[in-house]
């Protein structure tokens, strides 16, 4: 990992990237907001990401907002690589 | 409207035909009969372009039919049956009834007099006029000239001789301009010139100067062309009837013998040029009245700036090496190719089929960037395809497909003829778009009102005969909150389109995005706060889209290139739709796109999550279509970005890449981040004209060719699909779509195209927007904008006439959420960037022609006040720091950007200034965030330590080993 603080690590990028969505539709009719957190996941990231944010998630889902964490049992899980 | 005529050899001449003042639109329309021949003509149509049309030529020295008459030379007077006198067919309308006579004796002895006065003060040795460049000699012709009475002893303009009185007048040429001389001695005052820089150009560069005989035009204040207000766009130079005003390769190489039309590789707008040649060299390449783009105008980039096509830093042979330290190899094609084909093969074997992946062009053909995408979904397996559209207008794609359903802008360039309210936001036409820029400026001097968005003061807000009526000097990063308060006031003061947004929207989204737009934080007075900009500018610029009649928007970069881009684009579209600005001429939502194919090249299925023509990855029947034609199974799942290549290369998933055409190193985000992800691949082939900076990271360089060498098509901002065609041979021997099809075939691929017609017959099977194009009706049409299908056969001018393409126009909540690129003691400045008119994109091309004359290294400009208190003086280097790294540039003190921030463009490697920005990006697309950068300047000695390594780094990694010519 780097500790050059440059730039974030790959995790941490994730990590921004996936709240940068959720507080997109943390502005959106309640009824698209978790729904849509979901699909914009499912629909650009690659497997590679995904599988990423489901480890994070699952050592507890550290820096991820709540809205993501919510979302996730709607995101696609990569078939085993 | 042309004419095609053999000139000696097989290869063909384009002729156009000038009707001598320019088309009129009207309902009415008038008859006349001319020389006997009864015409049809619009109402208000001069009497010459009425006799051009039924095939009569009359004489002119000054007028044609891309600026109005002014009526001087009296060649073309003409007799009126029943009335007096020999009225000038260029300033006389014709009217209904009226029988002209064009060629009479009377008419014949006053042109010949005319002629005669003229010719006594012409060169006799007019080389122009000896090569067929000067109208002069062909009027003298036409008009039965034979001698010239007055000889060339009076006062006159001519050259002195050694022992001859004459030529008092006589000024000297002036060839400052890089790419055109100007020679008084052969100007006529005809003003054409001046007319064509006011009303072609709008730059206002060129007057008459002195009286009667001793006048002539003068750029500027009587001043060499270079250091005029002068462009260069050329349009001066067509004009010209004599050759006063004449490209220097005419002069050097003299007229050219063949020519086609083709499409400019610069910058979206698709100026069509014809390509005139001598032999296997161009001689000059003149716009085209036809090019439904540019109507006959062009920029100095595309007029002049193709020298590059030949530039002694063209690679020409392929090339490999082990390490990126080693020095470069020639090696045969045959032997590049089996040794892409067995590191891929490698390469996959051992990470993994997703561990390679490829980038499309916006600068290379629709058929080009098809292929590398196929190559990548169908040969190596994986939908790891990018564009570098990426980082500039993906978010355009996302917005606009969200809310209208189509990835791309709304109206055709001609749209703006109609226009009664522009808006312009985060885009500086006149620089990066000029000859768009130059039909607004048309359109604005005949009355529409402007509203100007920018944190900086951009040219049109203030500029020979055009005024913003609205400037909003936003601090950068605040679009949203602007555009939405605009939205605010719209509402609240009850200027939305009811009846549109009832037909063609969905009525209750409206009015959840109403009370969102109307909550007190998005009031004009609580956006005033953070976005710099007072209520009352927030509210007049409202009002004035709302109700000034037909209001278009056209944004840029300076959009998209945000963490919140997509918001912002859907903003913009939130706007149009509550005004009713959608769906007819004049209004719209316009994105104006950075390179010439950035259209072209996200339709083609560059992105990772998308097939051709916008259809995810995840659409079974999409993927049916491919998987069938193309013989092999396709992932459903959306493959890796730009940034996320080169994340999960620094990660080790990701070893090998493919770039078509593209500097990912100059022109991607933290160049350190993506030297680091390059640097961490174990293949990276480039294929492009130069060792550009990403090569120093390449194991395997390919040559690539220019776009005079192919055939091919662009597709431009308008949507609109242009030919591109062949006048040279590859000066590398093979087209960018031929090396890409070798590729395909080296990893087992059974490709056989043999024309890129050929490749544009499978996107128009496989892609519904494009069903209906075919190179014939290219021919035939000379241009198309997609959707182009049975429903629309020659295509789609303006789009969502009747109804969204999603069905119902969507509105979308645009909640402002700030940077996390944020000001403080240590970054105190806000660096936002951009570019210039005389250079292009990380210009690669244009820093390799003349154009450096007007630019020869990135300036950061800053405002007097930044500048004093930190000691910066104009012309200093400075340090420029981020978060990020530095990098040191030299300063120009400017009230143009306000205080707090500065600018910089990024046109010149040594510059880096893409080491300072950040990995920040938007939040849907991940175009990285250009345009907001926290910096801190202060004084330095000259070039940073990082400039210096890597300056030595690229001098190493281009040092190439000839071999001996092995075939
Ligand atoms: S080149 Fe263009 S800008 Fe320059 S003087 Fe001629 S018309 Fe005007
Ligand atoms: S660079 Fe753009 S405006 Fe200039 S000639 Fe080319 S296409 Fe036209
Ligand atoms: S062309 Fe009509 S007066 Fe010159």
């Amino acid at each position: 990992m780097s500790h050059d603080d440059k730039f974030k690590s790959g995790d941490e990028r994730l990590v921004y990237m996936a709240n940068q969505i959720a507080t997109f539709f943390t502005s959106q009719p309640k009824e698209e907001q978790v729904a849509g957190v979901a699909d914009h996941i499912n629909k650009f990231w690659e497997p590679r990401m995904r599988t990423h944010l489901f480890q994070i998630i699952e050592q507890g889902g550290m820096g991820l907002s709540p809205m993501v964490m919510e979302a996730s049992g709607q995101i696609n899980r990569p078939k085993a690589a | 409207m042309c004419g095609t005529q053999e000139r000696g050899t097989d290869k063909r001449f384009v002729e156009e035909i000038d009707y001598g003042t320019p088309a009129v639109r009207s309902d009415k329309t008038v008859t006349l009969t001319i020389d006997g021949q009864s015409v049809t003509v619009p109402e208000g149509t001069s009497i010459m372009r009425a006799a051009r049309e039924a095939g009569i030529a009359v004489p002119k020295l000054c007028a044609n039919d891309m600026v109005k008459s002014f009526g001087s030379c009296r060649l073309c007077l003409v007799e009126i049956e029943g009335k007096g006198g020999t009225p000038a067919s260029c300033t006389t309308p014709a009217m209904d009834g009226i029988a002209v006579n064009t060629r009479t004796d009377r008419l014949n002895t006053i042109r010949r007099g005319v002629m005669e006065l003229y010719m006594s003060d012409h060169p006799e040795d007019c080389a122009a006029c000896a090569m067929g460049n000067c109208e002069m000699a062909n009027m003298a012709e036409s008009v039965g000239l034979k001698q010239n009475r007055y000889g060339d002893e009076g006062a006159n303009h001519l050259e002195p001789s050694p022992i001859g009185e004459h030529g008092v007048n006589f000024k000297e040429l002036d060839v400052s301009n890089p790419y055109f001389a100007y020679d008084p001695s052969k100007c006529i005052v005809c003003s054409l010139c001046v007319r064509a820089c006011e009303e072609q150009q709008g730059t206002f560069a060129l007057t008459v100067e002195g009286r009667g005989f001793e006048s002539r035009i003068t750029a500027g204040m009587d001043e060499p062309f270079l250091q005029s207000e002068c462009v260069s766009c050329g349009a001066c130079v067509q004009a010209c009837p004599t050759g006063a005003l004449q490209e220097k390769s005419i002069i050097e190489m003299g007229m050219p013998d063949h020519s086609a039309v083709t499409t400019c590789a610069y910058c979206g707008v698709g100026c069509s040029f014809k390509a005139e040649m001598k032999g296997e060299e161009v001689v000059r390449m003149v716009p085209y009245k036809d090019g439904k783009a540019n109507r006959g105008h062009s920029c100095v980039k595309g007029r002049f700036a193709y020298g590059y096509a030949t530039h002694k830093d063209r690679i020409l042979n392929p090339m490999i090496r082990e390490k990126i330290t080693d020095p470069w190899r020639e090696v045969s094609w045959e032997e590049v190719y089996a040794h892409i084909g067995s590191e891929i093969g490698r390469i996959q074997e051992k990470y993994g089929r997703a561990a390679v992946g490829g980038i499309t062009s916006s600068r290379c053909t629709n058929e080009e960037t098809y292929l590398v995408q196929k190559l990548v979904r169908q040969g190596f397996g994986n939908n790891n395809v990018d564009t570098c559209a990426r980082v500039c207008h993906s978010p355009t794609g996302y917005g606009l497909k969200t809310t209208f359903g189509t990835s791309a802008g709304t109206q055709d360039f001609d749209s703006v003829e109609h226009s009664d309210v522009v808006l312009v936001i985060g885009a500086n036409p006149t620089d990066g778009h000029p000859v768009f820029g130059s039909r607004l400026k048309k359109r604005l001097r005949e009355g529409a009102k402007l509203i100007v968005i920018d944190p900086r003061r951009i040219e049109l807000v203030r500029t020979p005969h055009v005024e913003a009526s609205y400037h909003l000097p936003l601090k950068p990063g605040t679009n949203v909150a602007v555009l939405t308060a605009l939205a605010h006031v719209i509402v609240s003061e009850g200027l939305f389109n009811e009846a549109f947004i009832r037909e063609r929207c969905d009525w209750d989204e409206f009015q959840d995005w109403a009370s969102f737009v109307l909550q007190p934080e998005n009031s004009p007075e609580a956006i005033e706060k953070m976005s710099g900009v007072s209520a009352e500018l927030i509210r007049g610029a409202a009002r004035l889209y709302a109700t000034g009649g037909n209001g278009a928007i056209y944004y840029g970069l300076g959009v998209t290139e945000h963490s919140q881009g997509s918001t912002t684009v859907m903003a913009i579209a939130n706007l149009a739709m509550a005004t009713g600005n959608i769906g007819r001429p004049g209004v719209g939502v316009n994105p104006l796109r950075g390179q010439n194919n950035v259209q072209g090249s996200c339709d083609m299925g560059s992105f990772p999550h998308e097939m051709p023509g916008y259809r995810h990855i995840s659409e079974d029947a999409t993927r049916a279509i491919y998987e069938s034609l193309w013989g092999v199974k396709l992932d459903n799942e959306p493959g890796l970005r730009i940034p996320n290549m080169l994340d999960a290369a620094v990660e080790g998933t990701f070893k090998a890449l493919y770039v078509q055409g593209e500097d990912i190193l100059q022109s991607d985000p933290n160049t350190h981040h993506v030297a680091a992800g390059l640097e961490a691949m174990e293949c990276v082939i480039v294929h492009d004209l130069f060792l550009n900076e990403t090569a120093n990271y390449a194991h395997i360089f390919l040559p690539g060719s220019t776009f005079l060498e192919k055939d091919g098509t662009f597709t431009n901002a308008e949507r609109r699909i242009n030919r591109v065609r062949k006048v040279m041979e590859p000066k590398n021997g093979y087209a960018d779509w031929e090396v890409t099809q070798d590729m395909a075939r080296a990893l087992g691929q059974d490709w056989n195209y043999t024309h890129p017609s050929e490749i544009m017959a499978e996107i128009a099977a496989t892609t519904p927007s494009f069903a209906g194009v075919t190179y014939e009706l290219l021919e035939k049409e000379g241009s198309v904008q997609w959707p182009c299908n049975e429903k629309a056969p020659t295509g789609t001018p303006v789009m969502h006439i009747d109804g969204f393409v999603r069905g119902k126009g969507k509105f979308v909540r645009t909640a402002y959420v700030a940077t996390d690129e944020k000001v403080g003691p240590r970054f105190p400045l806000l660096l936002t960037t951009g570019r210039i008119l005389s250079q292009y994109n990380v210009g690669a091309q244009t820093r390799r022609t003349e154009n450096v004359v007007w630019h020869e290294e990135d300036l950061l400009e800053i405002h007097p006040f930044d500048a004093e208190t930190r000691g910066v003086r104009e012309g200093d280097w400075v340090k420029l720091k981020s978060r990020s790294g530095e990098t040191s540039l030299r300063a120009t003190i400017t009230e143009r950007v306000a205080p707090g921030v500065v600018y910089t463009t990024f046109h010149h490697p040594a510059t880096q200034a893409n080491v300072v920005t950040t990995e920040y990006s938007d939040w849907a697309t991940n175009c990285p965030e250009y345009k907001v950068t926290a910096v801190q300047v202060a004084p330095s000695n000259g070039p940073s330590e990082w400039q210096e390594d890597y300056e030595e780094h690229a001098r190493q990694s281009r040092r190439i080993v000839h071999v001996e010519a092995a075939e």
